[in-house]
């Protein structure tokens, strides 16, 4: 690990300001905010991350869960996982946020972990990770060892002849499905992003994963107030029950009225190379009553433009019956 | 049976001196032979702290570049320190507290084994660095009880035997401690689900959530 200096922000702007002399908030950053660690410590000790300067935000009065004035919800970005899942309010309105974020990790990295920077989780791809390999993400130019590499795990959807990397989390997977907004403080003011525009597709540029720019920090996440009578679930499937990442996960969002689904949002995790909103899937099946025959044809548009690598074809179907299950669990009678 | 022995013997016989080696000799000097190896380069790279005392109290007060003073509370000591920023709060606490009950396993928040509680949470201390725990209450294996005053959960991995080699187990202790105050369901799947940032390599489980349940129906 390179050797860095270490300061704490005692405010928003001092962290901002700090922030503000880095050339990039995105990799090859020279100045990174550390809050809870689990990413950014994990990828200076291999290398992938090498900061010049570190400034902990721990101290920012960032870590409350409010109501917000029309009846949504206020989330700071340095509330622990922990605290965000076990929160009354999300458990009663938000479930599929606490089902996703309990089905992540572990209960020590949920007890660190910040809401701030379960939205900046990198990707576990191996090649990433790995400083001897080519990767476009960590070294732009060097080329995709994943593409013919190890792909079991990784993306069909969202992908480039860059890179095909997954992103990880659950937590953005929930909040997807839940249409959140990002608020960020920049070195030119405050602003707010819908979550869908917040992560970017790597494109010919995988080194860019968000909006991000140099200074900004990440302050809150407001969620809509919830739709009433709507319920959630989260669906994670994985190789082993608990600690482990998604092949494929779903986050539905559902009302149903007269037997028919009113108004559905659905986001998947585990294949694409941002947390993947299932657009086609939701007009697929608003309005519509659900049967078999409403979910295969959702799975089928959801799933459409998928390109599956050398080793991961499964996830296609995968994928589908993943979506199926979950709109099935988020409608039947309660 | 008896063919493997007389075979083994022969070979022993043969073997000349070699037919005083036992097992645990063998170790032994390979245990020997392991610390000098590890010890030499350390030793050469840091003749400061070994031999001369006084350079490193006077490395201490902020000579060191880029280092940063930092005052922890662990197992209700202060402790001031100054740091390299790099260190981790797990390598702070086995390498300057000299608190070397806490594991290194993974060092990458994988394995548990570093796992310690900070202001009554479990944290895995080796994915932390130690500046970022300015003014924390950090508690270890060491803090939570005693050779002769065990806490409950260390006497049941005891009589529950929760463990083969140990490595983890200062990790799963802590884990489980901490486990006591958080939401977890009635259930072995429970503990389960809970524990599951705890490797144990052995395969101790079953006797490790045996003692887990014993201490929370106690409890």
């Amino acid at each position: 690990m390179d050797l860095f200096q270490f300061s704490r922000a005692e405010s928003v702007a001092q962290a901002v300001a700090a922030g503000a002399e880095s050339p990039t908030a995105q990799q090859g950053a020279q100045v990174r905010f550390v809050a809870g660690g689990t990413t950014l410590l994990d990828l200076m000790k291999l290398n992938v991350e090498r900061p010049q300067r570190v400034v902990d935000i721990n101290k920012l009065p960032l870590d409350k869960v409010e109501r917000t004035a029309d009846g949504g919800l206020k989330i700071g970005a340095l509330v622990r996982n922990s605290d965000l899942a076990h929160n009354e309010m999300v458990q009663k309105d938000y479930a599929v946020l606490s089902q996703a974020l309990l089905s992540g990790a572990s209960a020590q990295l949920r007890n660190m972990a910040t809401t701030g920077g379960n939205l900046l989780q990198r990707t576990r791809c191996v090649y990433f990770r790995d400083t001897a390999m080519a990767c476009n993400k960590r070294e732009a130019g060097s080329g995709c060892s994943a593409i013919g590499g190890f792909n079991r795990m990784l993306a069909i959807l969202g992908t480039s002849e860059q890179c095909i990397a997954t992103n990880p989390s659950d937590m953005n997977v929930a909040l997807t499905a839940l249409e959140a907004t990002i608020h960020i403080q920049g070195a030119k003011g405050e602003r707010s992003v819908p979550i869908h525009d917040f992560f970017v597709v790597p494109g010919s540029t995988p080194q860019q994963e968000n909006v991000l720019e140099p200074g900004d920090l990440i302050t809150y996440v407001t969620l809509p107030a919830p739709a009433a009578g709507s319920k959630s679930v989260y669906l994670k499937l994985r190789d082993r029950a608990s600690y482990e990442f998604a092949l494929a996960s779903a986050a539905v969002v559902a009302t149903v009225e007269g037997g028919r689904l009113k108004r559905v949002r659905i986001a998947m995790g585990g294949v694409g190379t941002k947390p993947w909103r299932m657009v086609e899937a939701e007009k697929a099946l608003e309005g519509h009553a659900v049967n078999e025959g409403t979910l295969h044809k959702a799975a089928e548009a959801a799933l459409r433009g998928a390109k599956p690598q050398s080793e991961n074809g499964y996830k296609v179907e995968l994928a589908k019956r993943c979506l199926m299950y979950a709109v099935k669990q988020a409608t039947q009678a309660v | 049976m008896a063919d493997e022995k007389q075979k083994a013997g022969s070979a022993e016989d043969s073997g000349g001196a070699a037919g005083k080696v036992t097992r645990r000799s063998f170790l032994s000097h390979l245990g020997a032979a392991g610390v000098a190896a590890t010890a030499s380069p350390l030793l050469a790279a840091a003749p400061a702290a070994a031999a001369m005392p006084e350079a490193s109290e006077a490395a201490s007060d902020a000579k060191i570049v880029g280092s940063v003073p930092v005052s922890l509370r662990v197992n209700g000591k202060v402790l001031k320190l100054q740091v390299d920023p790099r260190a981790t709060l797990l390598d702070t606490l086995r390498e300057s507290a000299g608190l070397t009950g806490t594991k290194k396993g993974c060092d990458h928040g994988q394995c548990g084994a570093c796992t310690v509680h900070v202001n009554g949470r479990r944290v895995n201390s080796c994915l932390s660095f130690a500046v970022m725990h300015e003014g924390d209450e950090i508690t270890t294996i060491e803090g939570i009880g005693q050779p002769g005053n065990l806490h409950p959960m260390q006497a049941a991995f005891v009589e529950h035997d929760g463990y083969q080699c140990g490595y983890c187990t200062s990790g799963q202790i802590m884990s489980a401690v901490a486990l006591l105050k958080e939401p977890c369901g009635p259930t072995d799947a429970d503990v389960k689900e809970l524990m599951s940032g705890n490797i144990c390599r052995c395969g101790a489980y079953p006797n490790i959530v045996a003692a887990v349940q014993q201490v929370r129906l106690r409890s």
